[in-house]
């Protein structure tokens, strides 16, 4: 059976999740820096403003903890707002709001206060935005009980985790990497929503699992590819949700090939990698035939100039040397 | 620091019933925050506990304008906004305690005092964070075409801190049915207003974002409601947010940790000479409305509530530990 697809980009999914999410429901609107005249820093609410209007596609004044405290508000009134941070890095200014409110406010309240919030951020190196626009900080927000964290990293993913993450009842943060929205590819017509939590397998293999998320997703699958081509099987995980994190699927993966290498642009000291590190040990060692690899952002703010930036993030060359290593080659 | 004093009794019929019942929500609030003391000292109440004594009549004269459709935000010194919005007093008790029975199920405390039926959202302790929740509540009414005002407490320490001016700005630009309440009580714990700000005058600092202010007699509970009606009537009509700083004085410590030595006791004396609850009883006295007959009936009354409250509190019983990770993510119908 043939499927109707289209040519489409990760930032064109994402905006036609957010245009059919306004239409859906009438409480959904977007709030955030430039998201309405200006079209998004990023450019994927372009247009948005013109077919909803300025009250749904709501621009913001320079203003993180105010409107993203704004946004919980309205959530626990009744609302489903949008809230967008333009990158990682400004959500800095909103972590109060996120941490101390957003992710508290159900428990503190003994089970009353419900958030239905979805934020959604940029991230990631990749663009030569030097130290304060490049950081992949997901581990930081999935260290918090209380929120959930989605890194859509395929086409699939961009068009239909967030009308799933609207109708969550908690506040669920989602990550957009920088060097996902030009990506192009083909996604069903009737692409729609998909679930927020379990990691997929997007290449299965025997030889070793390649753990990933976000914008080192298609980095890892062509490094799995190099390998093919060295005689060598690679299994790539996509992690998909950041929190909770899909135990299953990674153990399951790990017991039939014993060997991981763990992909994640975020820095080596206390990242998830190391979390998921940490959980191979507990719920796999025995089943392992070689220690756990990691490749991750290099201990550095992340630097303007391109080489350094490249030196610093995880780039194929360097997991496919991981591999290797993992393999004993 | 109260030249702007709207004096007791004026621009408001206050008939004997709606007076007694100011006298006894401000009386309840008083009792109650006695009666934590003890139980903070009998170990019954732990962790922080900030009094509201000496504050009686901003929270009293608030509530006295709002409707139970209208949404309430505190902060952490909310015992007393929690009572006069009606709140159950066994319930407040038995969260103090820390109690599933309480407002919060326990998992709060003093601190974060939550009840949704009664739309009050709590008992922030983060000093201004609940100000951009107001803002968004707000939003939510006005964008769902709700005829609801949202009320939101701080205090001027809260005036130091970006999350207010950036929710002033919020409220004014979009226009949004909020009242400011800012409970001005001199002291960021133990920093003085003039130790920590330029510009001293809060009210001035909500007009700069074009937002109407007033500054009120906080002590003053007819005063308090009087311009809380002024206010909210404006709000009501559709004229945007209002900004109201009463001015107070806590007469307690900060919190049960505070030895008080950033102010001296003649100033406490002072404040308490023209205390909220000292004062309306005097003039209500004075006008023959109360008697010594009368108040002690009151009191009898708030003592009978208070003792089955901690009763209640300490009969209640533990959460299970089994229950710990409850409440991190909405529990849905299976």
């Amino acid at each position: 059976m043939s499927v109707q697809t289209i040519e489409t980009t990760y930032r064109e999914a994402v905006r036609e999740a957010i245009r059919d999410a306004l239409k859906r429901d009438s409480r959904v609107f977007l709030m955030g820096e430039d998201v309405g005249r200006y079209g998004g820093c990023y450019a994927v609410s372009k247009g948005l403003i013109d077919e909803f209007g300025p009250e749904r596609i709501r621009d913001t004044p320079l203003s993180e903890c105010g409107f993203t405290g704004a946004g919980i508000g309205a959530a626990l009134g009744g609302m489903r707002p949008i809230v967008e941070i333009m990158t990682v890095n400004f959500s800095l200014l909103a972590l109060d709001q996120i941490v101390n409110n957003a992710a508290t406010l159900l428990h503190m309240s003994g089970g009353q206060c419900s958030v239905p919030l979805v934020i959604r951020m940029a991230s990631g190196a990749g663009k030569q935005l030097a130290a304060q626009h490049s950081h992949s900080l997901e581990g930081w927000y999935a260290h918090v009980p209380g929120l959930k964290v989605v890194a859509p990293a395929t086409l699939e993913d961009a068009r239909g985790m967030l009308w799933t993450a609207l109708e969550d009842p908690d506040p669920v943060v989602i990550f957009e990497h920088v060097m996902l929205y030009n990506r192009g590819g083909t996604l069903a017509v009737d692409a729609g929503p998909v679930p927020i939590e379990g990691a997929a397998v997007l290449r299965a293999g025997t030889d070793l699992s390649l753990i990933t998320y976000g914008g080192s997703v298609f980095k890892t699958l062509e490094a799995a590819e190099a390998l093919a081509g060295q005689g060598i099987d690679a299994e790539v995980l996509d992690l998909r949700s950041l929190r909770p994190l899909d135990d299953h699927t990674l153990m399951t993966s790990v017991t039939k090939t014993h060997r991981a290498v763990i992909v994640d642009e975020g820095w080596r000291t206390g990242s998830l990698a190391a979390e998921i590190s940490a959980r191979i040990m507990e719920q796999a060692f025995w089943t392992l035939d070689a220690p756990v690899v990691r490749v991750c952002s290099a201990e550095v703010p992340i630097p303007y100039p391109k080489h350094l930036e490249d030196a610093a993030v995880p780039q194929v060359s360097g997991i496919v040397a991981a591999a290797r290593r993992a393999l004993g080659r | 620091m109260s030249d702007k004093t709207t004096s007791v009794g004026s621009k408001l019929h206050v008939d004997r019933e709606h007076a007694m019942h100011l006298l006894t929500e401000m009386l309840r609030i008083r009792r109650f925050e006695e009666r934590c003391a003890e139980l903070y000292t009998e170990e019954k109440i732990r962790g922080f506990l900030h009094l509201y004594i000496g504050e009686e009549a901003v929270a009293v004269g608030v509530m006295q304008a709002l409707t139970g459709d209208d949404t309430v935000l505190a902060t952490y010194r909310e015992h007393g906004h929690a009572l006069a919005r009606g709140l159950p007093m066994r319930a407040l008790m038995a969260e103090m305690y820390g109690k599933q029975a309480g407002v919060s199920g326990g998992r709060g405390g003093s601190m974060h005092l939550f009840d949704m039926k009664r739309r009050f959202y709590g008992g922030s302790a983060i000093v201004g964070g609940g100000i951009p929740l107001a803002v968004g509540l707000a939003l939510a009414d006005k964008m769902q075409q709700r005829d609801r005002i949202t009320v939101c407490f701080f205090g001027e320490g809260a005036a130091a801190e970006g999350a207010f001016h950036e929710s002033l700005n919020l409220a004014a630009l979009w226009h949004l049915p909020v009242l400011f309440v800012c409970e001005n009580n001199l002291y960021a714990m133990g920093t003085a207003l003039e130790r920590s700000e330029s510009e001293t005058d809060i009210a001035r600092k909500a007009a700069s974002y074009r937002i109407a202010s007033a500054a009120v007699d906080g002590m003053d509970v007819i005063a308090v409601e009087v311009a809380a009606r002024q206010a909210l009537s404006a709000v009501r009509a559709g004229q945007g947010p209002r900004f109201l700083e009463c001015r107070t004085y806590r007469f307690r410590a900060h919190s049960m940790f505070d030895a008080q030595l950033y102010r001296d006791k003649g100033e406490v004396e002072a404040w308490k000479q023209k205390g909220p609850v000292l004062r309306f009883a005097h003039w209500l006295t004075e006008t023959g409305l109360l008697d010594d007959a009368g108040q002690e009936r009151i009191e009898a009354g708030i003592a009978a509530e208070l003792q089955d409250a901690v009763a209640f509190a300490e009969g209640a019983a533990w959460e299970p530990v089994e229950e710990l990770t409850r409440h991190v993510c909405t529990e849905r119908p299976a």
